[in-house]
């Protein structure tokens, strides 16, 4: 049976750009999936093509059990959405935000006043409630937009970026109040650029490249594929990179990589604290200084790195832009191998 | 039925939105008043309507091409309002909502209508302070306004498509308004068409806003003197063409407006 959202063979192309090409995905009800991903990878035409604004090429969908090309108005009784640009009306108060989208999910004005009321309390608003919502601080506003997804507890959310551009103390707010809802049994598909935001809050993630599914799996799953664990050092000395590099080369079980400016080195190894133990000692007796060592278990970092050849934070990307989703045109869709 | 409510909710929120922008309606203002004040002194010795060169016939003249301008400018209002909703991304959240389609359209139409109309009483206001009176009864002056305010009505809804069209506010704008000089200066809005060469002057007779404006004139009892009506079809049943061309243009844009809002991304 599929999952509260399931597609097939999503493809939507923007002109000669492919933004899906060829996206599967199942979520079991109950279940968050972390939909992963740099700019421009498709994570947003994806979400859009499953809540309805757009029309995929070719491909099936279905949410809540309801076919989302053959009865999008149905989906959309099912589903909330919270996107990247906090959608509110920035004039509006927050309670009259609420209410506005309580009314036109068909509430009666009475029980989408109560409603209003109730969200405003459980996103801690109630003091800023009847304040135009420009007045608000960009974390409020996320937590409103979030709000206002949740007007009717639709059974399954999507969530586009919902932490982007917040700062860390309001990203771990607005984590707390997304488990909350998950733990209420609500189905999610949460899309983010941060690896740690997947580690944290999916049960399952999907990671995407160019329009497609480039590996599924559990955190841990995907962190096992990249090997095991590693050997981090960091030298004192610019001048002794090259021979500590030398020398992680004849403990590691691949290759090592370097980073200069941090003066910082990794290597996959295996052998655990005693390995590390050895590589300290050889280090010290050729007489190379470091700041820190230490054994460490991959990062969702790393994962991306080795899946997709590039880091997950390409910085060539147009940023948080809703265009900047469909892919830049020198970003030519190749096939990766996953080991 | 949740069209006619999903509507209302939207103009609600429009209206709420207005009260706050104040000067967005002050600014809508400035500029008819501007028109009907420059015009009045300035060229009001000087034009020549029907037979007469005075200054207070050329004012009863005016005022209805001015009135009938401003209910145009409601263009450029829905077209930046819902060029800024999906610049906002708030056309997304509502598109993802189960409402009527055509709603959102259709309670930004409606709230610009309200906008409208409060502009008309301003500037009526301002008209009668600078000497323009009606000389028909005053059911037929407020047909007058009538006739007016579905014109506005109908060019929000040409707004509406244009600010779907575009990529900013700031083109739905400008996009709005500048067709509107050409279309309003080359009718009977400010000087008498029979006036103006030939060709200029069929364009003028059947321009839909000229139907409008002469409508009004009759209806306001605000024809000048000596005043020879075109032999045109439009000029000599001026209502009943001011209405057909509004019907048709609403028809017509908000038929386009729905459906291009229907696939509208931001």
């Amino acid at each position: 049976m599929p999952g509260a959202i399931y597609a097939e063979g999503l493809v939507k192309t923007f002109g000669d750009v492919r933004a899906l090409d060829g996206v599967d995905l199942d979520v079991p009800e109950g279940t968050v999936l972390g939909l992963l991903g740099p700019n421009g990878a498709g994570k947003t035409t994806a979400v859009r093509c499953l809540t309805t604004l757009l029309r995929p090429d070719s491909g099936k969908a279905v949410v809540a059990g309801v076919d989302v090309l053959r009865q999008p108005d149905q989906v959309r009784r099912s589903i909330g959405l919270s996107g990247q640009f906090a959608a509110v009306d920035e004039y509006l108060t927050g309670r009259e935000n609420l209410q506005m989208v309580g009314r036109l999910y068909q509430m009666p004005g009475r029980a989408a006043k109560a409603r209003a009321a109730e969200l405003l309390e459980q996103f801690h608003l109630a003091d800023a409630a009847d304040r135009p919502a420009k007045t608000y601080s960009g974390g409020m506003r996320r937590r409103l937009d979030l709000a206002a997804a949740l007007v009717v507890s639709p059974p399954v959310m999507f969530m586009d970026e919902p932490t982007t551009g917040l700062d860390p103390r309001n990203r771990q707010q607005l984590w707390e109040v997304i488990k909350q809802l998950v733990s209420g049994g609500t189905t999610l598909l949460l899309t983010t650029q941060y690896l740690e935001e997947a580690d944290h809050l999916a049960h399952e993630i999907a990671v995407v490249d160019h329009g497609r599914v480039i590996a599924r799996g559990t955190s841990d799953q995907l962190k096992a594929r990249t090997g095991g664990e590693r050997v981090e050092v960091v030298v004192h000395e610019r001048g002794h990179i090259a021979t500590a590099s030398q020398v992680l080369r004849g403990f590691g079980k691949g290759e090592t990589t370097v980073e200069d400016h941090t003066r910082k080195l990794t290597v996959p190894v295996t052998g655990g604290a005693k390995l590390l133990a050895e590589v300290i000692r050889e280090l010290d007796s050729r007489g190379i200084e470091i700041d820190d060592i230490g054994l460490r278990r991959p990062t969702l970092d790393d994962v991306f790195l080795s899946l997709t050849g590039h880091a997950a934070e390409t910085e060539e990307q147009t940023g948080a832009d809703g265009e900047g989703d469909a892919g830049p045109k020198d970003r030519r869709p190749k096939k990766e191998t996953v080991k | 039925m949740s069209a006619v409510s999903d509507s209302l909710v939207i103009a609600q929120r429009n209206l709420i939105r207005m009260g706050r922008i104040p000067e967005m309606i002050i600014f809508g203002l400035i500029q008819p008043i501007m028109f009907v004040v420059l015009f009045t002194y300035v060229f009001g010795g000087s034009i020549q309507v029907g037979s007469s060169s005075s200054t207070q016939d050329y004012r009863e003249f005016l005022m209805a091409g001015i009135f009938a301008q401003t209910v145009t400018f409601a263009t450029a209002g829905a077209g930046a309002g819902i060029a800024d909703d999906m610049h906002k991304g708030l056309i997304d959240r509502f598109r993802s909502l189960p409402m009527a389609r055509g709603a959102v359209l259709t309670g930004r139409t409606m709230a610009d209508l309200v906008q409208t109309t409060l502009t008309l009483v301003v500037l009526a206001v301002v008209a009668l302070i600078v000497g323009w009176r009606t000389h028909e009864n005053f059911a037929k002056v407020l047909a007058g306004f009538a006739v007016l305010l579905l014109l506005g009505y109908a060019f929000s809804w040409i707004g509406a498509l244009i600010g779907l069209s575009v990529r900013t506010p700031e083109a739905a704008t400008s996009g709005g308004l500048i067709w509107l000089f050409p279309l309003t200066f080359i009718s009977n809005a400010f000087v008498d068409a029979n006036q103006m060469p030939a060709f200029l002057r069929h364009i003028a007779e059947w321009n839909p806003f000229s139907a409008t404006v002469q409508a009004c004139r009759e209806l306001f009892g605000n024809l000048p003197p000596g005043f020879k009506t075109p032999d045109a079809w439009p000029m000599q049943h001026p209502v009943w063409a001011s209405l057909i061309w509004s019907v048709l243009i609403i028809a017509v844009f908000r038929t386009l407006a729905v459906r291009k809002y229907r696939s509208a991304t931001a």
